[in-house]
Parts: structure tokens; sequence; C-alpha cells
């Protein structure tokens, strides 16, 4: 039974490959998050390494906390504009004035989960829930014809008034999207539709089927659109990335063949300066190469049995790992209370080799227990572009926004947070007249975007923060990341980060050189000494002093223990002398 | 008025049906009154009340791996199916409650029969078996737990009108997400099994 015996194999090697990771111990308590007071708009705040700017609260037509019905959900960037979803329509805000937002547009129209993307004057909506309408009323679907499962497009190009162009039918709708563009031509940008519902019944082309490689098949597929930019109009389904078949043992059902690998994606993670994305899709975490977006192949698939579904992704800026998130509970649960597993809801960190092949290594979740009527897990995040280190911010529900230093994979750690108290009053155990559950609440996502961090709360509205210098990220380090502008960003596509030649980006190197002590304290004194007087130093002098301070610094190699990073710093200097 | 009517009546017979019939359903709680113009549907409400009581079960399955099982994973995992849908149940204990409507106490599993659920004889049996063995067991019969409540997912959704309301609908789809990842994770751990025999 050759054929049997490959799909062991295969089936041993996506769990087998899961060796005993490190995770976190359990909170022991003492944390500032402890026993916040609760509230809707006074809950107590704890906060590490930010400052709160402001909060614009959910705007008129979304105000109201009935389940899910009216909660934000995901951000994406443009300009001075900041586009948030919401189940029941979106919002454009001007953030111009961090502490005051302003309301741009509110659009209602029954949309969930409503996950953006803007790219120019389009903004992608998607539309998962089998509620949702063409006509975007409420009232739900009375006719089959009248439900919208896929990707709404919207002409924004007067954000004040943003127009429906087209609703683009999915046979799985879309619980979330991704843009890519393509490789050459700017008129025409791919969108990924990560789809979790069942396969329609009653649409032309939609054929539900248990063989992954199955051509017709719809389900084992992500829909991929594609647009042209200058005519969204046009915008049509033209081919399903085949990207699941394979993973998994098959197992025998009724006579036909039946997957035990996923068949489709969560959410998945685009970075096309590098061909790649990542695929968090249920059952394991993907790698494929995107190089052709209307052809893209898996480089390789990761299971894990504390996983309960693989969430969504974010790589490192060299494209060499990649975090992975576990979304335990759906989002809607209180998986991070003192008796949650740690292992669970939280993070992994991938390694990906040469081989373009992934290694699993350390778990994160957050460092502090939160209470039983706040909804928290691993949820969405993006990378902050401190040059030299791998740190990203990242909601986690009511559990709050945190920032995480995965530099090194097997010890990710937290360097800073923001968090409120639950939104709900305790209960007692024994208390029949409320509900056991809280209000569903908390951070979405939380992303950098051009020097601050916006957070899409739930239920309160849309959180901005920027960074204070501690310990674990000095000025320096939050002053280069201040350095990296967008002219428009959605975290799932994500951005090369490049850095310019600056001195706050050269004396990143330096505090972390100083951090690690991988240089002497001498050292670091000196070249901090010659920073200062190269900067004061104008033209021909400042470019004499930097050359002159590079070549000491290739002196300061051999004798590191960071030596990696001092070469680092070293051509930092020379590319600032040549600017 | 008269809406509300045939909803009753159209589920009449369903509380009547034979409760022993492995797979059926059976044993679920008087439906109360939804209000003209509701989201949700009778439908929706027996969905989550025959959860409940899907959920139970496979509570106590997992709390025998504890004791029983052969393997760390296997155990944690169980660990993880425990904390996820007691979790669960509050939630849709409170989904019901904030619509008036019975919550079925989570012992009612026993007198409640949903798709895949293990007749009494098959989890005496279950609770019976230590190591490798209680391990093979568990992972086929909590395999089939789960293939029924994605059955159940599926009912609820070729039911017209049924799975709309946003929190039924992302609720649904949750559970069938979540627990078609733990049948292919099972499936992977039963071939590893199957692989050492």
């Amino acid at each position: 039974m050759p054929r049997l015996t490959a799909r062991l194999a295969l089936a041993a090697a996506l769990l087998a490959a899961v060796p005993v990771l490190g995770a976190q111990t359990y909170p022991k308590g003492g944390d500032p998050r402890d026993d916040l007071a609760h509230g809707m708009a006074n809950a107590g705040v704890a906060i590490q390494g930010m400052r709160h700017l402001g909060t614009a609260p959910k705007s008129a037509a979304f105000d109201s906390t009935r389940g899910l019905t009216f909660v934000n959900s995901d951000l994406a960037f443009r300009g001075n504009l900041v586009y948030q979803g919401n189940f029941a329509g979106f919002t454009i805000w001007d953030v111009r004035d961090a502490a005051k937002p302003v309301l741009v547009a509110e659009v209602p129209c029954i949309t969930s989960q409503g996950d953006p993307s803007i790219v120019g004057n389009l903004l992608f909506i998607s539309a998962e829930g089998t509620g949702n309408r063409n006509d975007c009323a409420k009232g739900g679907v009375q006719k089959p014809e009248d439900g919208m499962m896929g990707v709404r497009i919207y002409d924004v190009s007067n954000p004040k008034m943003p127009r429906l162009v087209k609703n683009v039918q999915t046979c799985k709708g879309s619980h979330t999207h991704t843009v890519v563009p393509h490789p050459t031509d700017r008129n025409i940008v791919y969108i990924y539709v990560s789809g979790n519902q069942g396969v329609r019944q009653g649409m032309a082309g939609c054929v539900a089927g248990d063989d992954p490689a199955d051509e017709s098949n719809s389900l084992y597929r992500l829909d991929v659109i594609k647009v042209p930019v200058h005519h969204p109009e046009m915008a049509e389904v033209v081919t399903g990335a085949r990207i699941f078949t394979g993973i998994g043992p098959v197992a025998r059902r009724g006579g036909r063949q039946a997957s035990g690998g996923p068949r489709n994606c969560h959410d998945v993670t685009a970075y096309p300066a590098m061909g790649l994305l990542a695929g968090a899709c249920a059952s394991a975490g993907l790698l494929v190469d995107i190089s052709n977006p209307e052809k893209p192949v898996r480089l390789d698939a990761v299971a894990d049995t504390n996983f309960s579904l693989w969430h969504t992704a974010v790589f490192s800026n060299d494209g060499k790992k990649v975090v992975f998130t576990d979304e335990w509970g759906g989002g809607t649960q209180p998986m991070c209370q003192k008796t949650s597993m740690m292992e669970m809801g939280g993070n992994t960190t991938l390694v990906i080799g040469a081989d373009r092949k992934m290694k699993q290594h350390a778990y994160f979740k957050i460092p502090t227990a939160q209470t039983d009527r706040e909804n928290c897990v691993s949820h969405n995040g993006s990378l902050i572009p401190v040059p030299g280190r791998d740190v990203m911010v990242q909601g986690w529900y009511q559990g709050g926004v945190n920032l995480i230093d995965f530099t090194d994979a097997d010890k990710p750690y937290e360097i800073g947070f923001f968090d409120r108290g639950p939104v709900d009053a305790p209960r007692a155990a024994d208390d029949t007249t409320r509900r056991r559950g809280g209000t569903i609440a908390g951070s979405w996502g939380a992303y950098w975007y051009n020097g601050r961090i916006y957070s899409s709360e739930m239920a309160r509205g849309l959180d901005i923060l920027e960074l204070v210098p501690t310990a674990h990220l000095s000025a320096n380090e939050i002053a280069a990341a201040k350095l990296v502008m967008m002219d428009e960003f959605n975290p799932q596509s994500q951005p090369k980060i490049t850095w310019p030649a600056a001195f706050p980006v050269v004396r990143s190197y330096v505090d972390q050189l100083e951090r690690g002590k991988g240089l002497p304290a001498g050292r670091i004194a000196a070249i901090r000494a010659a920073l200062d007087k190269a900067e004061a130093a104008n033209g021909a002098a400042r470019r004499t002093a930097l050359t002159t301070l590079a070549g000491q610094i290739d002196g300061d190699v051999a004798g590191s223990s960071d030596a990696e990073r001092v070469k680092t710093l070293a051509a930092e200097v020379r590319r600032l002398a040549g600017k | 008025m008269r809406h509300l009517l045939l909803i009753l009546l159209a589920t009449a017979p369903l509380a009547a049906q034979d409760h022993a019939h492995h797979g059926a359903h059976g044993g679920l709680p008087p439906l109360k009154p939804i209000a003209e113009g509701s989201l949700h549907t009778a439908a929706d409400v027996q969905f989550m009340q025959g959860m409940i009581a899907h959920h139970a079960q496979a509570i106590r399955m997992s709390t025998l791996a504890a004791t029983r099982s052969g393997d760390a994973r296997l155990v944690r995992f169980a660990q993880k199916i425990d904390q996820s849908q007691t979790s669960e149940i509050q939630l849709m204990g409170d989904w019901l409650a904030d619509r008036q409507q019975v919550v079925p106490d989570s012992a009612m599993w026993v007198q409640i029969t949903m798709p895949g659920m293990l007749t009494a004889a098959e989890l005496a049996e279950l609770a019976t078996l230590k190591g490798a063995a209680f391990d093979r067991r568990f992972l086929e019969l909590m395999i089939r737990h789960h293939e029924g409540a994605i059955a159940m997912v599926a009912d609820l959704f070729a039911t017209p009108r049924a799975g709309q309301e946003v929190d039924v609908n992302v609720f649904a789809n949750e559970v069938e997400q979540v627990q078609s990842v733990e049948i292919a994770l099972m499936r992977q751990m039963l071939a590893t099994l199957e692989g050492a025999r």
C-alpha cells in the first residue's frame, strides 16, 4: 500500500514536526492590567510604553451594543484617512488631529464582518454573513438572489460620499480578503478571498465537493478576484487558488475521498515584495509562493494540535520569520483567563528556511490574566518599523493592545501594553439574573501607520496611541520608526519596509548594542559622541566625520558578541555619510 | 401572530420524536414565542439548544481523557475541547436567555439526542478503556461526534431563513470551522497512532 504509507507519512510530518515549544508560565498576578475598573466609557486603564492620544467613539449609526450586530471590525489606511469596518457598514475618519478624529463618512450597510481594504479610490469590504443583502438593508435575505456574500467595491474618490460600485459574489462569501498587486501592471489588483461559509446553494458555478483535487470543487480554494482599477465594475472572480490539495491524511468517507486538511483560510497575509503569502488556514499554517498571483503554489504546511484556528499572520521584514496567531474561542470568548492554557489562543513564531520550509519555534500569549467578562484571544497586528529588530503591535480584543519583540524566534517577549478593564461589572458565580458572558468589545486589530498606533475597538470606537520610550524601546528607535511613511496601508498586504539614511536609524543600532551588551560602555559612549559631533557639522565635515567613525566601527566587529549588528551599524553610518 | 403559530405547529412534531434513535433530534425544550420581525428563527433557537447538549457530551468525553489517555498531546487536546465548549455553552445560553428562550441545563445531554452523539453504551465502553486503546476509540468517537455538530450546522443553513441573525451566523460558522480543524487534527493523530501500531 505505498499510497497509504505516503499519506501516513505526510500526516505524521504535519504533526510530528511540532516539538515541545517554549510557552510562558501562567501569570502570577501583580500585573498593572489586573483588577481594572469596568465600564464602557470610563473603564480603568493600564498602559506601558504607549500614550493614549484619543478615542473616536462610534458614529451614531453604529452606536449600539447588541451582540455582534454593530461591532467594529478591521482597519485600512490611506493618507490622513482611516477606514473602519463595522458589521453594519463602515466609517471613514480623518485622523490628522489624533486627539479629535473627524468623521468624514458613515455608511450603513449590513455587511458582516466588514473587513476593509483600500486601493487608491477603491474600498473593498468583505461580506460573509448569510443575512447580508445586495441592497445593504436589514431584515435578512428573503430570496437567495438578494443575498450578498463576497466583496463589495466602493468608489471613495469623494470620501464624504462613498458609492457602491459592485457586489462581487463568491461561492463561500468573504470572511476576510487580501490585496495582492499585479507583479507588473499597476492598473490591476487581485483580491484573495478567504471565505468560511459552506458552498452557496443556487448560485451558478458553485459546486460543493469532498475532493480537494477536483478542479470544479468550489470548497477547496481561495477565490481570486481580478480588479481593473479604473474599471471596478468589471471586477470578477477569475480563478480559485488551489493551495489545499494534498494536505493532511485523506480519509475514506462513504466510499468517497475526504480531506483531513483545510478547505479555506481564515486570513492570508501577502508579502508581495517577497512573492510570499502566509495562509492562516484553519487547521494549518501555509507558506505560499505568489510570484504569479493567478497561480499560487504552496511551499509548506504546518499543523499544531494546540492551535484551534490558524487565524492570521505577520512576516518579519526580512521574510525569514512569520508569526501566526490562533483564534481560540473565535474572539467572542474569554480565553485569556488564569485557567486558560498559555500555549493556546496566542501566537507562534516560525522560521522560514532557505528551502522555504517553516519550522515552528516558541508560543507567545499576553502575560496577564483577563477576567471571565472579557472576550480575549490573539488577534490582528502589524510590524512596527524599528530597524534591527522585529517588533509588532497586536490587538487581543478585551486583552487590549500590546507590543511584542520577536527578534529571537525562541524568545518573543512583551515590551508594552494598553488595556482597559472589562465593559461589564463582575458577576457572582451564583447570579442567575445576568448573562454569563460580557459585552463583546476590545481591540479587533492594532496597527502601526505613519507614526501612530490605531486600534479598532469593537464597542468603544477607534483608539489612537503613540509609542513612548522605555528600557525596551528607545527614543531613537521610535524616531526611526516614524521615518517610515506610507501612502496607503492594508495590514494583510504587507509592504517591504526601508529606512532612509538618518541619525535616528544609526542611533537605534547603537542603542540596541548597548541594551544587548554587544559593545562595551566606553565604545557606546564614544560612538554616540562622534555621532553628535557629526550631526552638528555640515557638508564635507559631516561626511568626513561619519566616514572616519564607520572605519572605527569596522574595528569593533571582531570583538563584539553581536558582530552582525556592528556591521550593520557601520554600513548605516556609511550610508548616512553618502547622503 | 399567524407566523408565530406556524412556527409552533411546525416544531410540535419535533419535540415528540423518539429519543432513542441514534442521530435523531429529540428531547428539546418547548419553543417560546418569537417576536414578529425577529431575524432569528425557530431553527436557530433549536440549533442553540441542541448544541448545548451536544457540547455537554463532548465535555464529558474530554474529561475522561485526563485519566485514561496514554498520550500527553491528546490529553492537552481534550482539555482544549473541554475549555472551548464550556465557554461556548455559556455563549449559547446567553444567546437563548437574551431572546427569552429556554436554556437547557447542560446536564440535559443525557436526554437530548443530536447527530453524532454517543449512546449510553458507547460512552460506558469508552470509560472502560485505557492507554492507546482509549486514544484510538476516543478519536474515532470524537470525530463522529464532531461530524455530527458539522451536520447540525449544515442542517441549520439548509433551513430557509435560518442562520442569518449575525450572532447565530458567526457562532455556527465557528463551530463548523473549529470542529473541522479538530477533525483534521484527530485524523492526523489517528493516522499517527495507526502508523505506530
